[in-house]
């Protein structure tokens, strides 16, 4: 029987590494992810965890003394946000190129500046193009679901990339939710032991990693890299099937909501998708068909799937919740346009910016969207396709 | 799979290259030359060397072979220039000139 609780997003996170019990943990606090290592430290202290906890300096020695634990065979994990994921730049590069599995719990918070402590996705989408594999979580309990499923995801002898769960700060980070957890023993079994190859502490083959890597080789190594991104899309399935045995939770590269006879649709990502889940049903309601497309798995990117998911929708609004100051819209529009380019084409597409700096998204701006998606379906006329929805003026 | 430096050919696929670059020995960095990267050329004066042994362990390179207790001339396959021996040396032992100004 799974255990029913009340935790924060910042808690469970914390009771998802006190179960998975990692070799090492290095970490620096940096709100509204500070939390996940003070709970963690504290499993430390009372002897729950046999975790080996580095207290670092920064972040980029936290990213720096994780890769050079998780490369002496030690799984690792960590867990940050904003500038201090930023901080960890560098080394996020160095750890995927590595083909190290280390797991971090992004709570995603406004990348500075001006400066704000608020949440949007400005950091981990920063980081997408990082070679990590990143998931998205709406809800706490997908938060700890993602979390455990990361470790296996990530260790796969397919693909060996470090993994990004991401959460919205405050919103997810610091409510109390109703969740299910695991037994201890169960998390145990399913994450497994790590058994990695190659390894530093190995006595019996010495090893050399991080070796200076000239044009003669270098393009191969990336290559390869970019292989085990492609093989994680059948890895994080497998994940999530084996999950959904043990919990019943059943888990995609995406969430599809009210979709398949929708007539306009909305492409979202983390704790708003809640909001517009709200508002779709409304609408519902009053018989306009109105769907929703929750990304779970940003990198790799689900590009075929969408498109198939999104091929019958008339008009779609892909919500950003980070800019890309390329002039055009966000991260998640790009992606998604360029996912239904020759295989959903004609769908009229908008691409909106919203909830930045941690501005609240309400039921009413969701609203307008879907009501912005109805007018371009009955007059044929899209109009200017990247917006801003809930900012002044 | 292709783990050892020797086997990282100019013609290793992708296929078959190590995952990360990691080489599946230690002790590598000998078999690549970097005395080619060198613009100074250090030199030993022997007649001046009192082997006091001040130098070979501030060598970044091991580029000072050390064989019963005693320095022997510089390694110059493996000797960048850096100087750092030229100026920890307290006998003048050691010159330090450009590299185009060396004798053949």
């Amino acid at each position: 029987m799974s255990i029913r609780e009340r935790l924060s997003g910042n808690e469970a996170i914390a009771v998802a590494m006190r179960q998975i019990n990692p070799d090492v943990v290095a970490a620096f606090p940096i709100t509204p992810s500070t939390e996940i290592p003070q709970y963690f430290s504290q499993f430390v202290s009372n002897g729950q965890v046999q975790t080996e906890f580095v207290a670092v300096e920064s972040e980029h020695s936290a990213m720096s003394a994780c890769i050079g634990a998780q490369a002496a065979g030690a799984r690792t994990m960590t867990a940050t946000s904003a500038n201090g994921l930023a901080l960890m730049w560098e080394m996020l590069y160095i750890a995927s190129a590595m083909k190290l599995p280390i797991t971090l719990s992004c709570v995603n918070r406004a990348l500075s500046g001006p400066l704000n402590i608020h949440n949007d996705h400005s950091d981990s989408m920063g980081a997408r193009d990082s070679g990590w594999i990143q998931l998205y979580s709406e809800t706490n309990q997908e938060a700890y679901d993602n979390l455990l499923q990361a470790i296996r995801i990530a260790e796969h002898k397919d693909v060996l990339l470090p993994v990004m769960v991401c959460q919205d700060g405050f919103i997810t980070s610091h409510a109390v939710e109703n969740i299910e957890l695991l037994e201890d023993d169960k998390v145990k079994e399913f994450v497994g032991e790590y058994k990695p190859d190659h390894y530093l502490l190995n006595h019996k083959e010495p090893i050399a990693v991080g070796p200076l890597d000239l044009p003669a080789h270098c393009f191969e190594h990336k290559r390869e890299q970019a292989q085990s991104m492609i093989n994680a899309k059948k890895v994080i399935l497998e994940a999530a099937k084996e999950f959904e045995k043990l919990t019943g939770r059943k888990y995609e590269y995406f969430e599809k909501y009210n979709l398949d006879d929708a007539e306009i649709a909305i492409v979202i990502i983390n704790s708003s998708a809640g909001t517009a889940k709200t508002v779709a049903d409304k609408l519902r309601d009053n018989g306009i068909k109105a769907g929703l497309l929750k990304i779970r798995m940003f990198r790799p990117f689900p590009a075929d799937e969408i498109a198939e998911a999104l091929k019958n929708v008339k008009a779609l609004a892909v919500m950003d919740k980070a800019e890309s100051y390329s002039a055009m819209g966000g991260p998640v529009g790009a992606e998604v346009k360029s996912a239904l380019y020759g295989k959903a084409d004609g769908i009229k597409v908008l691409n909106y910016i919203y909830g930045l700096g941690g501005r609240d998204v309400r039921a009413d701006d969701i609203e307008e969207v879907y009501n912005s998606l109805m007018y371009i379906v009955k007059t044929g006329q899209i109009g200017e396709t990247y917006r801003y929805i809930g900012v002044r003026g | 799979m292709r783990g050892k430096a020797k086997e990282m050919t100019p013609e290793v696929t992708w296929q078959e290259i190590t995952p990360g670059g990691t080489i599946y020995e230690t002790g590598n960095a000998e078999g690549y030359k970097t005395g080619d990267w060198r613009s100074m050329r250090p030199i030993w004066i022997e007649e001046k060397c009192t082997q006091c042994m001040l130098c070979p362990p501030v060598c970044p390179d091991t580029a000072i072979p050390v064989k019963d207790s005693k320095r022997l001339d510089f390694d110059y396959d493996h000797c960048k220039g850096c100087g750092v021996c030229f100026k920890v040396c307290p006998f003048d032992a050691i010159d330090f000139i450009k590299e185009e100004d060396k004798e053949e």
